[in-house]
């Protein structure tokens, strides 16, 4: 049995403090450690994009990132991605445009939405497509939720103005 | 509890067609929503129990061997493992087929499938399984149980299966040759026939004649949830299992023949369901859990697969080999129409075979007809149900012949199929009448749509070429089983609506609306729950796209049980006789009195004994789904790399209920159909050992492979419910791969044969044609 590390870091703007094994993924420290199950396993090779999160403004596959790796540093998920009071303007667009089916591959697509719009926030359609490759739905066909991040970008951008 | 009614056979008797609805046709918000974009909906692999132990189940390294022995002796010893179970552990089960969900199953086969017996029949195949107090432990230990394999010859393609000399994988198998048992041992499960007419005569009557064989790929549902089941086995010796499943009473009652118990011992909880596209109607892991969790002292254990287990040892749909000829007469009517299809069972008999049998005709009225179809066993995982199962397949034979015929005479494509479309009263190839159908209004419409009347775009660049086809698409539906719900009504006037259908892509939100449209409410008002097997009646699958149509049914009778209780409750409320209470839109009145569903509610109080109504009906009705589909394809001749460009689905849709989900399914059919299309397939090697067994090795669609997927419904209500619903989920799957076929003929002049028409193969056509 390999010894525990002991992690500091700051996840969804709390400080938390974890143990876990050296070998562990932070999506196996995020959902089991933590309980934070809206960080989905769809593959734990980084192919399908459902435990997407956001770590140091980077967005990244939590399957292929370990847990110690997070000591000191700063983890957005799902979780943490809505204001204290309603819903994150993806998230709202996401309701209204149908852009999910069962839900399993949601989480990753706004964590994803999320970091896209961050650092581009008026992207194409061919620019969101691009960086929501990596994000695997089998439900919608993509096109309910191309539509929800155009127009969440629309409407953040009336909002910042 | 006020009143339980059971009502058996309910069909609507009069249609409410045409009628303009205040909530259907509207696009509410689903009340599972809001958990599910925040993360806190709960899946199957989310729930975290006190004391609960991690599974992994051992699997097959080998296609075809038999099991000489396992040796458990060094995993057990290994400390923080807590059980193990193999085949030894599972109850000997009679070779006995039943329904179950849409399908039939062997409880033999079905259990030899969670846990091989003693042989293995596909690379996957799950051996044994561990339950450890961490998944590292569990993994470890799995690599220590020691398994002596005598390796068998392998057959991982119907065509190998089918020779005189090829290996046997069951050998107790003997075909049904048209409903008579066979002699010898053989792959072939079974052989059915369709037939009507006078082939010879209608192919004597045609002007053109087109006869191919296409050969597809196994494909798999490729659902982003891998399969999780968790289940404690009680010290009272009942059974609770937590799991994503598309039919929990199913799963229970599975799980209840698997392992010998009366169904009551089993709770089965759903968890919410990550996609299931028929793949989650059977299961895999739920006995399993269930028995380790026996033997480690009652605690609960999780299983949850890897995306490896899921592509190697769940799912896939049949690869199959179809032959195809059609004749038409200079004015394109199809005076013959003959087909051949052979399709993967994968390693126990049980292949949709049958289904495909009835799509690969019937969007068509045909006098001169005959189908053959054959279930033939294969080294490959035991297929299940994918979306209007083996439909793809067939339709992308026939649509691809009809094309062809309609380019032979020079007829439009839609036009061949408007000229042929089955009407209401025409006979199917596989019996039934033909019911109130909108097929030639989806043909109408793709000829008139934006996409159909405008040219094809300019190529982007000198090596590429540039095409359009058109398909076709039927789909039987499964408009019966059995559907039981709940309706309470609280003294705040809202209304719980208590169901067992798994919601899978949206039916919550569609049900509750059926029922605020009822009881004149706004679906806001209504809490719409899918709970355990304890807590609601049987319910089926949802498969067939038969939920917001049957279990619609049973929430609008509930709906009508609550208006007569709450007429009841006024009249004694007034004192009036209930002759004279008038319930009408949400409004109940008598005479000059008058209050609304919710002050009424709100005025029975607490203590007056609450308003309840629970239906169960089986609805034994129609409903079959047609759809047409235009796509627009580049094909790159120097890579053979195909890309959509403009995608049209047109499909006969019912009464919308959701319209925005009834679009979804559309447009997820139609990606799923284009995935299979151009790029899915199972790859073996001469072992049968799956060689791609990732998703970025099986490569579904990503959101840069696809366009925007316009979707234009037809709304032709059902006769047989009473807002004319008619399932939708299934047949958009249909016709893509045909229509992109055609499409491809288009842009390069190839006819493609073959599934997925991935680059090489559209290269290798290109070069098989020069």
């Amino acid at each position: 049995m390999s010894q525990k590390q002991i992690v500091q870091a700051t996840i969804n703007g709390e400080p938390v403090e974890f143990l876990c094994e050296s070998r562990q993924s932070l999506l196996e420290v995020l959902r089991d450690v933590l309980r934070l199950t809206g960080t989905k396993e769809g593959c734990n090779n980084g192919n399908c994009g459902a435990c997407n999160v956001i770590l140091d403004g980077v967005l990244v596959n939590s399957c292929l990132v370990l847990a110690v790796e997070v000591q000191g540093h700063t983890v957005t998920t799902i979780e943490g991605i809505a204001p204290p009071k309603g819903l994150h303007p993806l998230q709202q667009k996401f309701l209204e445009h149908a852009a999910l089916q069962c839900g399993i591959c949601t989480p990753g697509f706004i964590v994803s939405a999320k970091a896209l719009l961050d650092q581009n926030p008026h992207p194409s359609e061919h620019e969101v497509r691009h960086w929501l490759a990596g994000n695997l739905c089998r439900c919608t066909g993509y096109d309910k939720i191309v539509r929800a991040v155009l127009d969440a970008a629309d409407v953040m951008s009336v909002e910042a103005r | 509890m006020t009143t339980i009614e059971l009502e058996q056979s309910v069909v609507a008797d009069t249609p409410q067609t045409g009628k303009q609805y205040d909530v259907i046709g509207t696009r509410p918000i689903r009340h599972d929503g809001y958990d599910k974009v925040t993360g806190r909906a709960l899946y199957g692999a989310d729930i975290r129990l006190n004391d609960m132990l991690y599974g992994k189940v051992l699997r097959s390294p080998h296609a075809h061997a038999r099991i000489l022995s396992i040796d458990t002796s060094r995993a057990l010893a290994l400390p923080g493992v807590k059980a193990i179970v193999t085949t030894t552990d599972l109850p000997s089960l009679e070779s006995v087929v039943s329904r179950v969900g849409e399908g039939a199953v062997n409880w033999r086969y079905l259990s030899n499938n969670i846990l091989a017996n003693d042989k293995v029949l596909y690379h996957g195949h799950a051996v044994a399984a561990v339950a450890a107090t961490s998944m590292s432990i569990a993994e470890e230990a799995i690599s220590l149980i020691q398994v002596e394999y005598e390796l068998l010859p392998v057959v991982t393609t119907v065509q190998q299966a089918v020779q005189p000399d090829a290996p046997i994988l069951l050998e107790e198998l003997r075909t049904s040759e048209l409903g008579a048992k066979g002699e010898a041992m053989t792959n072939i499960a079974s052989h059915d026939q369709f037939l009507r007419g006078d082939l010879e005569r209608g192919f004597a009557e045609a002007t053109a004649i087109v006869e191919r064989e296409f050969i597809t790929s196994t494909v798999h549902q490729g659902y982003i949830e891998p399969h999780s089941a968790t289940a404690i086995w009680g010290t009272d010796g009942l059974i609770t299992i937590w799991t994503s499943t598309q039919g929990a009473h199913d799963a229970r009652r599975q799980a209840a023949e698997v392992l010998q118990l009366p169904v009551s011992r089993i709770k089965v909880v759903p968890m919410e369901i990550g996609g299931g596209f028929g793949g989650k109607t059977v299961i895999y892991l739920e006995p399993v859990a269930a028995l380790l969790s026996q033997k480690s002292g009652n605690r609960p254990v999780q299983l949850t697969m890897t995306r490896w287990d899921v592509l190697a040892g769940t799912g896939p749909t049949s690869g199959s080999v179809i032959k195809v000829k059609m004749g038409a007469d200079k004015k394109g009517r199809i005076t013959a129409a003959q087909a051949s299809l052979t399709y993967a069972a994968g390693a126990y008999p049980g292949s949709p075979v049958g289904a495909a049998m009835a799509v690969i005709f019937n969007p068509y009225n045909l006098e001169n007809v005959q189908v053959d179809g054959y279930d033939v066993v294969t080294n490959t995982p035991r297929a299940a149900a994918y979306r209007a199962p083996g439909g793809t397949n067939a339709a992308f034979a026939s649509e691809s012949v009809i094309d062809e015929l309609a380019s032979r005479l020079g007829i439009d494509p839609l036009q061949i199929r408007h000229i042929n479309g089955a009407k209401e009263g025409d006979r199917r190839v596989d019996g039934p009448l033909v019911r109130r159908i909108g097929y030639l209004e989806t043909v109408e419409k793709a000829q008139a749509s934006a996409h159909y009347q405008s040219p094809l775009p300019a190529p982007s660049s000198p090596g590429r070429k540039v095409g359009r086809g058109v398909a076709s698409g039927w789909w039987g539906n499964w408009p019966g089983g059995t559907s039981s719900v709940s309706v309470v009504v609280n003294n705040d006037g809202a209304v719980t609506l208590i169901e067992g259908s798994t919601d899978i892509g949206g039916s919550r939100v569609a049900m509750a609306m059926q029922l605020a449209e009822t009881l004149g409410l706004q679906a806001s008002d209504i809490k719409p729950l899918v709970v355990d097997t304890d807590s609601v009646g049987y319910n089926d699958v949802t498969a067939g796209s038969r939920t917001t149509y049957a279990t619609g049914i049973a929430v609008y009778k509930a709906g009508l049980r609550i208006i007569d209780l709450m007429r009841e409750r006024a009249a004694e409320f007034w004192d009036v006789d209930i002759s004279t209470v008038q319930f009408d839109n949400g409004v109940i009145s008598a005479r000059d009195r008058r209050l609304s569903f919710k002050e009424l509610a709100r005025s029975l109080g607490d203590g007056n004994g609450n308003i309840v109504a629970s239906v169960s009906i089986s609805p034994n009705g129609d409903g079959v789904a047609l759809a047409t589909h235009i796509v627009d394809v580049e094909v790159d001749t120097g890579t053979g790399k195909v890309q959509i460009l403009r995608y049209t689905a047109i499909q006969d849709v019912g009464t919308a209920i959701h319209p925005a989900y009834v679009e979804g399914q559309m447009q997820g059919g139609a990606a799923q159909g284009i995935g299979w299309a151009l790029n899915e397939e199972y790859v073996y090697d001469q072992q049968g050992h799956l060689l791609n067994g990732s998703m970025l090795d099986y490569r579904i669609p990503t959101a840069l492979d696809l366009p925007m997927i316009d979707a234009i419904m037809v709304e032709t209500p059902n006769p047989t419910h009473p807002f004319g619903v008619r399932g939708v989920g299934e047949v958009p799957i249909v016709p893509p791969a045909g229509a992109i076929a055609n499409a491809i003929h288009n842009a390069i002049g190839v006819r493609m044969e073959v599934l997925p028409m991935s680059p090489r193969r559209v290269l290798e056509a290109m070069w098989a044609q020069k």
